[in-house]
């Protein structure tokens, strides 16, 4: 694959990294996200999907490999100094302040620099317009699709350089999950880097323009989200019947 | 599904067809009208449920179904907004879990719960209920609590042979692979005797090669004249072992009935896969050239409803905010 280096967001090269002493989860993992890219990730339960994620961000020891985010080295950052090169994270669960209303939500996004609030507030509704008619209700009194609006909306307020999303479907009913794949998409359109980990695949494999599969904490399979989705290896392996018999 | 015995299906006795809420000949746990919100998202919200006795019943449902809080509440673990729900006719509601578990329901883990530096043998043992050992001024005289405490080693001894662990007994749990410690966890919970054994994903993270092993465990238990309530994502173990099976979505009901039947319910297959799963999104998302067939339409219709619903329906609450 030939490289213009000065489009390269994220390059992870042979990262290892675990979280008990001896047994590490990701075992020599490469991914690329290549400016206004949306990378989506699959793979089993336990191929290190989510522990990809968390070594970006920097919450999982990375034990060998380099990681860097434009061209600079980011391992060992802690999470404030990530924030501040670039890198927003979606966490799976627990990704709202509940007692805090939906303006202070995005407030707390934007801790680092309140002056462009407005600014930013209006970039978000503008992709998430509903919120914008809400910013007085209470996070907790939101249902499970519309926090994950909420907590996508607060890793943007920043203006990252790219977005790391776990499970953005999880835990939704399924036409809250093609919803929740329709923002993706659309936050990407916006020229928002993006990578998606995802345990639907089939949905994910959609709308991604280039998708890894891992397994065992490698990446198995890498190529254009559309060309995985018919690839008879990855539907085997992880697609499942499901995608069989929808086809 | 290879390598066991086939064993035969106990058919459930019924009053009325295979229906959310049908009423069983014989149930062990009957649940009304529980409910249990988590902020502004209703996790469980049941009008009516029975569990047959006797029989392995298998709790499916897609992702954030409600399967998993369901199950605390049943076991006392988390408390319910409303409801009652009672366990061989003893009314269960606002009973703490240890209470629970000496009526003789227990309950195993969705992630292992081993205690990692105390042996195998010695997490077995927890398990026994009503060790006289453990009461302070008892255990100073050992020759009070000696007899009892061999009996529970040979009882864990026994089962630790029939899960395949005995050659583990001395080695640290937290030595113990992903499927040994399901299997520790199950064996563990038998050391109190149950009437109502309740596994949360067994199969959850097992390694292939021992899921057989596990299947037959389960499978063991009905032998051994235990109910079996089971939460579990995969569908080839249910309807290989599940005599009856109860389909949860968005904290409801949505179906009930013998596997065989279930699985092609069209309320099952929404559920799951949701009624327009046959929609291309790279296309509503126009990143891939083509037309919005009817079926893209509709689901966009019905995303705009569901949007406008949750913008209508849901005042300004204060007060219950903490989710899970």
């Amino acid at each position: 694959m030939t490289e213009n280096a000065s489009d390269v967001v994220v390059q992870m090269t042979d990262v290892h990294a675990g979280y008990l002493p001896g047994i590490n989860i990701l075992n020599g993992a490469n991914l690329i996200a290549r400016k206004g890219e949306l990378i989506g990730i699959i793979g089993p339960n336990g191929a290190g999907k989510s522990t990809l994620l968390k070594a970006i961000f920097g919450m999982v020891k990375v034990r060998g490999g380099e990681i860097t985010v434009n061209g600079e080295s980011i391992i060992g950052l802690k999470a404030d100094k990530l924030v501040s090169r670039g890198v927003a994270f979606v966490p799976q669960t627990n990704n709202v302040f509940p007692s805090l209303t939906i303006e202070e939500n995005l407030q707390m996004g934007l801790y680092q620099n309140p002056k462009a609030f407005a600014e930013r507030l209006e970039f978000v509704t503008g992709i998430f317009a509903e919120l914008g008619a809400r910013l007085k209700q209470r996070a907790g009194s939101l249902s499970g699709g519309e926090r994950q609006m909420v907590a996508m909306s607060r890793a943007l307020m920043m203006d990252p350089s790219v977005l790391l999303l776990d499970e953005p479907s999880a835990g939704l009913s399924p036409v809250r999950q093609d919803d929740a794949f329709i923002r993706v998409s659309d936050i990407n359109k916006a020229g928002v880097t993006t990578i998606m980990v995802e345990q639907n695949a089939r949905r994910c494999l959609q709308i991604c323009d280039r998708g890894y599969v891992l397994d065992q904490g490698r990446d198995a399979y890498e190529g254009p989200g559309r060309d995985l989705l018919v690839d008879p290896k990855v539907i085997a392996l992880y697609l499942g019947t499901l995608a069989e018999d929808a086809a | 599904m290879t390598g066991s015995i086939k064993r035969p299906k106990t058919v459930i006795g019924l009053d009325g067809a295979a229906a959310p809420g049908v009423k069983k000949a014989d149930p062990i746990l009957v649940i009304d009208n529980v409910t249990r919100q988590f902020g502004g998202l209703t996790a469980v919200d049941v009008d009516h449920l029975e569990i047959p006795r006797h029989a392995i019943t298998a709790l499916i449902g897609p992702n954030g179904a409600g399967k998993t809080t369901l199950f605390n509440l049943l076991c006392g673990f988390d408390k319910p907004n409303s409801g009652t729900w009672a366990y061989d006719g003893t009314n269960l509601a606002g009973v703490p879990s240890f209470k629970v578990a000496r009526m003789g329901q227990v309950r195993t883990f969705q992630l292992t719960k081993a205690l990692s530096l105390l042996t195998v043998l010695e997490n077995m043992k927890l398990g026994a209920p009503g060790q006289r050992g453990e009461r302070f001024w008892t255990s100073m005289l050992p020759w009070l609590w000696r007899a009892q405490e061999s009996e529970i080693e040979a009882k864990a001894k026994e089962l630790l042979v029939r899960f395949k662990l005995d050659a583990k007994e001395q080695d640290y749990a937290a030595s113990l692979s992903g499927g040994q410690r399901k299997l520790l966890d199950m064996a563990r919970a038998l050391m109190s005797d149950p009437n109502l054994v309740m596994l949360d994903e067994p199969m959850a993270g097992v390694n292939p090669a021992l899921t057989q092993s596990l299947l037959d465990h389960v499978l063991d238990l009905k032998e051994r004249g235990m109910t079996v309530l089971f939460v579990e994502h995969d569908m080839h173990m249910v309807r290989h072992i599940a005599d009856w099976v109860v389909v949860m979505a968005e904290g409801r009901v949505v179906a009930e009935g013998p596997p065989e039947t279930v699985m092609d319910d069209p309320a099952v297959i929404d559920a799951y896969l949701g009624a327009h799963q046959d929609v291309d999104l790279g296309v509503v998302t126009g990143r891939v050239a083509g037309e919005l067939d009817t079926s893209a339409i509709q689901l966009l219709d019905e995303i705009e409803a569901a949007t406008e619903a949750a913008a209508e329906g849901e005042p300004e609450r204060r007060g219950e905010e903490e989710q899970k």
